[in-house]
């Protein structure tokens, strides 16, 4: 056997100068002066009143415009969402998370985290590796021990009235899943908490900080793939360690930034998946009866809150000049892509302002649109799936303990971060 | 009725193996493909509703139901 000499420390350092170069904008904070200008998704009133910011938009400035984050664009309308996902001539997918930094050109066509961060054609053949261990019938090999996970964690929930649907049931379960998958220790949950609320939420702080916790989850990251060389297993590390893209095994920054694509973004989306669902539950005590009493039902209801509460955002740059939606976008521009928004539109799905638990036609964009759809859309699904079962299999009756408390999350994965739930 | 998956713009999202699993399936990467019951395009007696069902929740438009008037 050959000796894996990739991940030196210099390939380390590479890995840490590379996420640190780019060009700087002023970072802006504060209230939103006007949604159409001066528009944040990082400011708390944009966390509060999300789905009240996209519907007023879309109605009167279906592109809206901030000079924040050196100038980026929000389109709100189904139409102007799925064009620009499906341009990949006039966007690039070099930096995908808004912040105040914009990677340097020469990352493209691979990016940070291949292959959300990658571009065509190389993008195909990075997604191309993936692909197999997130098919529906792989993923599906693992409901049984998250079946278990989502028990034990209802099982601690013996003798207390009031417990944290977000924080002491959901954020556990997409965390427990990618562990398994990547094959990194259960115990690391915290870690992955901080890592994963510097790179979504965080992205409007001082550079200094995020740098020094981008660092640390590279550190941890290349600790990981140390102890899997050392010892070998079955699970998505070790494969990416032994792939090999147009003959020869990747890179150490192509491995690591595939590791970090996956733990990042397998994490806050399902939380906020699970936590939403059962956020209209407590609230809709008619709808929560109905999924008690019939199981049949659930699996319809489950694609109705992913288009309702469709968790993610994605973000582009532009590449070259282009008109959209009636607006001039200029290259470097950038781009947020809201999901949710295009699954509200009313000129694209009836009734779209409701939730509409038995609906039957449901083409929501929730997991994207085109190349970049969501490479874990399988195992998401597996997950909300499970943990919805497990909690109205245990727990049929439940309401918002305080509704006041509920803390929705800032940035592009929108989800409830407190969710005080009555149970019982 | 017949049907085909427009290998062009399926991009794996999986609905139609979701909502109709003997009509459509999976491929090793997960993109949709026929099954023995619709490998000659042909849709199975009584089951029109699946099909278009199907058609009818792909978000990229990727799986196409034509209606045939019988002779």
């Amino acid at each position: 056997m050959t000796v894996d000499d990739r991940f030196t420390e210099e390939a380390r350092q590479q890995r840490i100068a590379q996420a640190q170069l780019g060009t700087f904008n002023e970072i802006v904070t504060g209230p939103v002066s006007d949604w159409t200008t001066d528009f944040s998704h990082l400011e708390p009133e944009y966390a509060e009143n999300a789905i009240e910011v996209w519907d007023d938009l879309r109605g009167r400035c279906p592109v809206a415009r901030t000079e924040r984050f050196g100038g980026a664009w929000l389109p709100t309308r189904y139409e102007d969402v799925a064009a620009i996902a499906y341009d990949t001539e006039h966007f690039t997918s070099r930096a995908i998370i808004v912040s105040n930094v914009r990677p340097p050109m020469d990352v493209a066509p691979v990016g940070l985290a291949p292959p959300i961060s990658s571009d065509p054609p190389f993008h195909h053949d990075a997604r191309k590796l993936l692909l197999p261990a997130f098919t529906k019938a792989n993923v599906a090999k693992q409901a049984v021990t998250t079946e278990a996970f989502c028990h034990s964690l209802i099982d601690t929930f013996a003798g207390r009235d009031v417990v944290d649907a977000a924080t002491d049931y959901g954020m556990y379960i997409p965390m427990r899943v990618i562990a398994d998958m990547l094959g990194f220790p259960q115990e690391d949950s915290e870690k992955f908490a901080h890592f994963v609320e510097n790179a979504l939420e965080g992205a409007n702080g001082p550079l200094e900080e995020r740098q020094a916790r981008g660092m640390a989850l590279s550190d941890y990251l290349f600790e990981q793939v140390r102890d899997h060389l050392d010892n070998p297993r079955e699970d998505l590390t070790t494969y990416l360690l032994n792939a090999e893209l147009y003959g020869q095994r990747l890179t150490p920054q192509h491995v690591v930034g595939t590791m970090t694509l996956l733990l990042i973004a397998g994490i806050d989306t399902t939380w906020s998946a699970i936590g939403s669902s059962l956020w209209h539950l407590a609230k809709n005590p008619q709808d929560r009866e109905r999924l008690v009493a019939d199981r049949s039902l659930r699996p319809k209801a489950v694609e109705e809150f992913l288009r309702a509460y469709a968790p993610v955002t994605m973000a582009r740059l532009v590449k070259e000049d282009v008109e959209l939606g009636g607006v001039q976008m200029k290259k470097e521009d950038w781009v947020l892509l809201p999901f949710p928004s295009a699954n509200r539109d009313p000129e694209r799905f009836e009734r779209a302002d409701e939730v509409v638990i038995d609906r039957e036609v449901n083409r929501h964009a929730a997991f994207g649109l085109g190349i970049h759809r969501c490479v874990g859309s399988h195992l998401a699904r597996m997950e909300l799936t499970v943990a919805l079962d497990v909690w109205l299999d245990r727990i049929p009756e439940f309401s918002l303990a305080d509704p006041d408390a509920v803390r929705w999350s800032a940035g592009q994965i929108r989800g409830p971060r407190a969710l005080p739930m009555r149970i019982g | 009725m017949r049907v085909s998956i427009d290998s062009a713009t399926c991009q794996g999202h999986g609905r139609c193996y979701d909502l109709a699993p003997d009509l459509f399936g999976e491929d090793e990467e997960g993109y949709a493909v026929l099954t023995e019951l619709t490998a000659d395009r042909d849709v199975p007696e009584g089951r029109e509703g699946d099909a278009r069902l199907a058609a009818a929740n792909c978000p990229e438009l990727a799986v196409l139901v034509h209606e045939q008037v019988r002779a």
